[in-house]
């Protein structure tokens, strides 16, 4: 398509997915793609911080639909919504490529010893092998957390070792 | 020091008259700035009230209001968007200037104009206003449009030419020679180059000092740099606005979001001042035999405008509406038209009042055009199917 190759400044090869990037000088960048169903989707990220988001019409393919725009914190939370439940299977991807290794999810409940103190403090890697790469907590993803990072009840974390290592931190916080 | 109650009370009725308007246009998604122009008619030599008091801050407001306007102009720009709008739109860039410069030229010479008259007329409509049409573009939402990259880069390529007009103008202006001219035009495009490569290189430094946490600090220390280097530039006939524009194509990444944000109010301010302030210089019986002559000029230029936007859109591979919709969205004239007359000021006793209708029509009607061109989209669709 000729309007693709003339207008597409960079192009990422995104898992299965192609995202065109469109410079949109003095106004921002726009992102081109289109999803399983066909929609040809164009995300507008604006200097200001804000987003906008357009479908490309059949009819005309070089109109664009407005429909919504979201300023920078909105996109951020939006961002999260769709982000957080794909860690888990991001670090999954990670670990077949190497023997051995499995990542694991281990939800903090209410009774675990550790509900409301450090991470640091449940020594979690020393005993187990295993390290904990991510906390999920609600919408919010905490990647590579501290020692100093206090868990709460509810709060899901991401391990990453061997099947021992994530069974024994799964036992850490049972208590 | 006494308070003069006289200039207060006048600047601020100027200041509501020009919120009023403001928000009116805001409601209509017009450009404010016909508008102030035609608030400045108003108050000026035979128009509807007097402002005496206030005439003199104005005027010092106005030149102030340029290097604000030109500043945020640099400041808006990267290397990339430059050399990315380069590398696919130069032909267009091209068939913009030889269609556009080309009616003002001969409109000049048609009426008689001198030499340094029919260079600015030539500038006032070859130069689309690129603040009213991005914002424009946003209002409409058509950021998303395949068409919008090509108009976008064909503003982007036309403010830079004026970097290395406008030096070329106020020499020719100051009665030099045309070796001259092209001396100083030589000397402002290398300045350019450097500010481009010292943005580079030293980016960060010139970033450092003027991101400041406060933005008070940050604010006066941006304003004092851009006025210094505009008088610089200015004492050296290189044109203000020129130095204005340097200094914020030096800034890049976060110190231009960090000034853009400190001095976007004082830039509003001062805009509208400068755009009053032309207003003022013009009187209605010096503009209204200037009419006809400015609409057939409008006339003639918006329809060069659409041939440009037609063939920068179609280089992008865009259809026949988005065509359209492109050339139909680069007729609006504005600031750089009005600083371009602001430059030459009296010494061609016609070309104020003709420029101020010239743009007056074309901010109004520009807008109204192209939202009509996006409408008349859907209609299309239907029968197409």
């Amino acid at each position: 398509m000729v309007t693709e190759r003339n207008q597409t400044d960079a192009v990422w090869n995104h898992g299965v997915m192609d995202v065109n990037e469109v410079l949109l000088p003095g106004v921002g960048l726009r992102y081109e793609f289109t999803n399983r169903d066909g929609d040809r989707i164009g995300v507008i990220a604006l200097r200001s911080g804000d987003f906008e988001v357009v479908l490309y019409d059949e009819g005309d393919p070089d109109e664009s639909r407005p429909v919504f725009r979201l300023s920078g914190a909105e996109a951020e939370t939006l961002a999260q919504i769709l982000g957080a439940p794909r860690i888990a299977e991001r670090f999954a991807d990670l670990t077949r490529e190497v023997p051995g290794l499995n990542a694991g999810q281990v939800e903090v409940l209410e009774n675990s010893p550790y509900a409301g103190r450090r991470l640091g403090s449940s020594r979690a890697r020393t005993l187990t092998g295993a390290s904990i790469v991510a906390i999920v907590r609600g919408e919010e993803v905490i990647a590579s957390p501290g020692p100093d990072e206090r868990l709460n009840a509810g709060d899901v974390l991401v391990v990453i070792g061997t099947a021992e290592g994530i069974l024994g931190v799964e036992r850490l916080f049972e208590g | 020091m006494g308070v003069s109650v006289a200039f207060l009370l006048e600047f601020g009725l100027i200041l509501v008259v020009l919120s009023l308007l403001g928000a009116l246009a805001r409601r209509w998604t017009l450009s404010p700035v016909p508008l102030y122009l035609l608030t400045g008619l108003a108050l000026g030599d035979g128009g509807i009230v007097q402002v005496p008091e206030a005439g003199e801050f104005v005027e010092i407001g106005a030149a102030i209001g340029v290097v604000l306007l030109l500043l945020a102009l640099g400041l808006e720009f990267s290397i990339e968007e430059f050399t990315t709008s380069l590398r696919r739109h130069i032909p267009s860039a091209g068939v913009d200037i030889v269609l556009n410069a080309a009616p003002g030229a001969l409109a000049g010479w048609v009426l008689g104009l001198n030499g340094v008259g029919i260079l600015a007329l030539a500038g006032a409509t070859y130069v689309s206003s690129s603040g009213i049409i991005a914002r424009l573009l946003s209002d409409l939402r058509r950021l998303g449009n395949r068409e919008t990259p090509a108009v976008l880069a064909v503003l982007v390529l036309e403010d830079f030419a004026m970097a290395a007009y406008l030096p070329l103008l106020s020499v020719v202006a100051a009665g030099g020679a045309w070796w001259q001219a092209v001396l100083w035009v030589a000397v402002a495009v290398s300045a350019l180059a450097a500010a481009f490569a010292g943005s580079y290189r030293w980016g960060h430094h010139v970033g450092r000092v003027v991101t400041h946490p406060e933005a008070e600090q940050s604010m006066l220390r941006v304003l004092g740099i851009t006025l210094v280097v505009a008088a610089l530039a200015e004492s050296v006939h290189v044109s203000a606005a020129v130095g204005a524009f340097l200094v914020g194509l030096t800034l890049t990444g976060e110190a231009a979001d960090r000034a853009r944000a400190v001095m976007e109010p004082l830039r509003d301010l001062f805009a509208a001042v400068f755009f009053v302030s032309i207003g003022l210089l013009v009187s209605f019986s010096e503009m209204l035999p200037l009419l006809p002559a400015a609409a057939v000029l409008a006339t003639l230029t918006a329809m060069t405008k659409v041939a440009t936007g037609w063939y920068a859109a179609s280089r992008d591979g865009v259809a026949r509406r988005g065509r359209v919709r492109a050339g139909t969205a680069l007729i609006v004239r504005g600031e750089f038209s009005i600083i371009i007359v602001g430059l030459i000021g009296r010494q061609e006793e016609r070309l104020v009042p003709l420029v101020s209708a010239y743009v007056l029509i074309l901010a109004v009607v520009g807008p109204l055009l192209t939202r009509f061109a996006g409408a008349l989209s859907p209609g299309l669709r239907k029968q197409a199917r």
